[in-house]
C-alpha cells in the first residue's frame, strides 16, 4: 500500500483533551473529522459517520463483530484508534455493488441460512470475504480455523462453513 | 479509559525519544507506552489496567522494522513484523515450523493481521485478578496488594516458575517458540542498541511481578534473530487448549530435534501455558541428549521438566497434562507412534 489516504493532518498535540485532526477513507469516501484520541475506528464509525453496519459485541478482541478491513486485510475496529488508522477502510456498508448488488459472500449467507440474530453477521461477512482472499478457505477445516476469531451464539457455524464454501468459487469467477 | 496523548514516530530513535520520560517504574508502568498492532494493550487500557500519559505509534516504522529475512545465518524478523505475515511465510514454515505453528495456533486471524511480534511476546498475562481491577489484590498490576489467585480460581495459573506473590501464566505462544530456539532479541534503547537473549529478556516474577521484563522505560524491540541449526526444520509447536482454537493454551511444547538414526544429538525444549514466562526445559533437554528417543525416554524428560511444579489446588492437573503434551511433541517430531 503506497500513499497514506487516512493520515493526521496536523502534529498531534500534548494536551491529552484536544481533540486529533484525522482524515479518513472509508469505502472509497474520504472524512475530515477530529476525533478524542481514545475514540476507537468502531465507535468513529458509528457516531460520527453513522456507519452502524460494523456492530459491537465485546469491544475487547473477542468476539470479531467489529471486523473490517483495513488496506484489504481482516482487522479488529475495536481495538484500533481511530488516530492510528493509516490505511483505506471498508465496511460491511462498502461491499455491496454500485447498484446495490450483493457481493456473493452476502448472498451466500443469505442462500445458506447462515444467521439467526444477525448480530455477528456483519463481522462474520467481513472475515469470510478476508478468509476466501487470504486462501483459507480452500477446505471445510481451514474455514473453522480460520473463522474461528468470529463467534456466533446463536451457532450458525454449520451454515456459516456452507455459505463461504458456496461464495469462494464465485468470487474467484468475479 | 484514561486519557492520553497520542504521538507518531516516523523511525526508531524517534519512538525511543519520545518514550523516554524520567520514571522509576518498569516499562508497563511507565507514562509513555509503544503502540504498535494494539491488539494487547488497547484492550488493557479500556479495562483500566494500562494508564500511559502518552502513546507512541510505531506503525510508522513497519517498512525498516517489519521485514521477514531468512538466510543461511538465520531467521531475522523485525519486531512490526505482524504475526500472520510470519506465520504465512513459506521460508519460516518450510525452515522453521515451530515459529509458523506457535504463530498459527495463537488468537484468531483479525488479531495476527494486527499484532506485531514484538508486541506480542510483550504481551500480558491473562489472570482474571490482574484484568480485573475490581480485584484489589494484584501485585502484578499494584506492587504490595497480595495476590488473589493464590487462594482463588487459578485452574489456569501457572506451575512452573510462580513465587509466593504471583502465579500468572505467561500467555504467549511465539515466545516459546523463540525460547527454544535460543533466539536473540535486538533493542534500542535510551542508551542505545543492544542484544538479549530472548531466554533472559522475561524475568522470573519474585518479589516483583510488575517488572516482567529486562526492558528499560524507552526500549523499543526492534528484531528477534534466530539462528540456524539443523534442529530447526524438525521442530513443531503442540498446544493444548479447551476449546480447539481462538483460545489460549493450557500447556503447550515447543520441541526442536536433531537425530542421528534414533539418538537425540541435539535439542531444544520449551513449555507454555503452564509457566510465568517462556520457559526453556534444560532438565528436560538433559534427560534426552545422546540417548535414542523412544515413548519412555520422552515421559522421563517430561518428569524432569515438571520435577520442580507447584500446584494450587485447580491447576493439580496441568504437570500431567503437561508432561502429556511434552511426550506427544517428542514423539511427533521424532515421527514415532506412541
Amino acid at each position: 500500500m503506497t500513499g497514506s489516504p487516512s493520515t493526521v493532518i496536523a502534529a498531534p498535540p500534548s494536551d491529552p483533551r484536544a481533540q486529533v485532526p484525522i482524515q479518513l477513507t472509508v469505502n472509497g469516501q474520504t472524512h475530515r473529522l477530529s476525533v478524542d484520541p481514545r475514540a476507537s475506528l468502531l465507535d468513529t464509525l458509528h457516531g460520527r459517520l453513522g456507519l452502524t453496519g460494523t456492530k459491537k459485541g465485546c469491544d475487547h478482541g473477542q468476539c470479531g463483530a467489529c471486523t473490517v478491513h483495513l488496506g484489504g486485510r481482516r482487522a479488529l475496529a475495536c481495538l484500533t484508534f481511530a488516530v492510528a488508522v493509516r490505511e483505506p477502510v471498508t465496511t460491511i456498508e462498502g461491499l455491496a455493488g454500485p447498484e446495490g448488488r450483493l457481493h456473493a459472500m452476502q448472498q451466500a449467507f443469505i442462500d445458506q441460512d447462515a444467521l439467526q440474530c444477525g448480530f455477528c453477521t456483519p463481522g462474520q461477512i467481513m472475515s469470510a470475504v478476508a478468509c476466501v482472499h487470504e486462501g483459507h478457505a480452500e477446505t471445510e477445516a481451514d474455514i473453522r480455523e480460520f473463522m474461528s476469531g468470529n463467534l456466533c451464539r446463536c451457532a450458525a457455524y454449520p451454515h456459516i462453513v456452507k455459505a463461504i464454501a458456496q461464495a469462494r468459487p464465485r468470487m474467484r469467477r468475479a | 479509559m484514561r486519557p492520553f496523548v497520542y504521538e507518531r514516530a516516523e523511525d526508531a530513535a524517534a519512538a525511543v525519544r519520545l518514550a523516554t520520560r524520567p520514571t522509576r517504574e518498569p516499562p508497563t508502568r511507565a507514562p509513555a507506552q509503544f503502540l504498535a498492532g494494539g491488539t494487547n494493550i488497547v484492550d488493557y487500557m479500556r479495562l483500566g489496567v494500562a494508564r500511559p500519559e502518552t502513546l507512541v505509534d510505531l506503525n510508522g516504522l513497519q517498512a525498516e522494522h517489519g521485514r521477514i529475512e531468512v538466510g543461511p545465518e538465520g531467521l531475522r524478523l523485525g519486531a512490526l513484523a505482524r504475526m500472520a505475515d510470519v506465520a504465512d511465510h513459506p521460508a519460516v514454515a518450510r525452515d522453521y515450523p515451530v515459529i509458523a505453528q506457535a504463530l498459527q495456533a495463537s488468537a484468531g486471524a483479525q488479531i495476527r493481521n494486527m499484532a506485531a511480534l514484538g508486541g506480542n511476546v510483550l504481551q500480558r498475562t491473562r489472570c482474571q485478578y490482574f484484568r480485573d481491577v475490581g480485584w484489589k489484590a494484584c501485585n502484578k498490576r499494584e506492587p504490595g496488594s497480595g495476590c488473589a489467585a493464590m487462594g482463588g480460581v487459578n485452574r489456569k495459573h501457572a506451575v512452573l516458575g510462580a513465587s509466593d506473590h504471583c502465579i500468572a501464566t505467561y500467555a504467549g505462544d511465539f515466545g516459546q517458540a523463540l525460547a527454544a530456539l535460543d533466539a536473540w532479541v535486538e533493542t534500542l534503547g535510551p542508551r542505545g542498541p543492544r542484544r538479549i537473549r530472548f531466554e533472559d529478556l522475561h524475568r522470573p516474577p519474585g518479589d516483583t511481578p510488575h517488572i516482567e521484563t529486562v526492558l528499560e522505560p524507552g526500549e523499543l524491540i526492534t528484531a528477534f534473530v534466530v539462528p540456524a541449526g539443523p534442529w530447526t526444520r524438525r521442530s513443531l509447536y503442540l498446544k493444548i487448549r479447551d476449546r480447539q482454537s481462538f483460545e489460549f493454551a493450557l500447556a503447550s511444547a515447543a520441541v526442536a530435534l536433531e537425530l542421528e538414526g534414533d539418538v537425540v544429538r541435539q535439542v531444544r525444549i520449551a513449555l507454555g501455558g503452564v509457566a510465568t514466562r517462556p520457559w526453556r526445559a534444560h532438565e528436560a533437554e538433559a534427560v534426552l541428549l545422546g540417548r535414542p528417543l523412544t515413548p519412555e525416554a520422552a515421559r522421563a524428560a517430561a518428569e524432569a521438566a515438571f520435577a520442580p511444579a507447584v500446584t494450587h489446588g485447580a491447576n493439580d492437573f496441568k504437570p500431567e497434562l503437561g508432561r502429556r503434551t511434552l511426550v506427544r511433541a517428542l514423539l511427533q517430531a521424532a515421527d514415532i507412534k506412541a
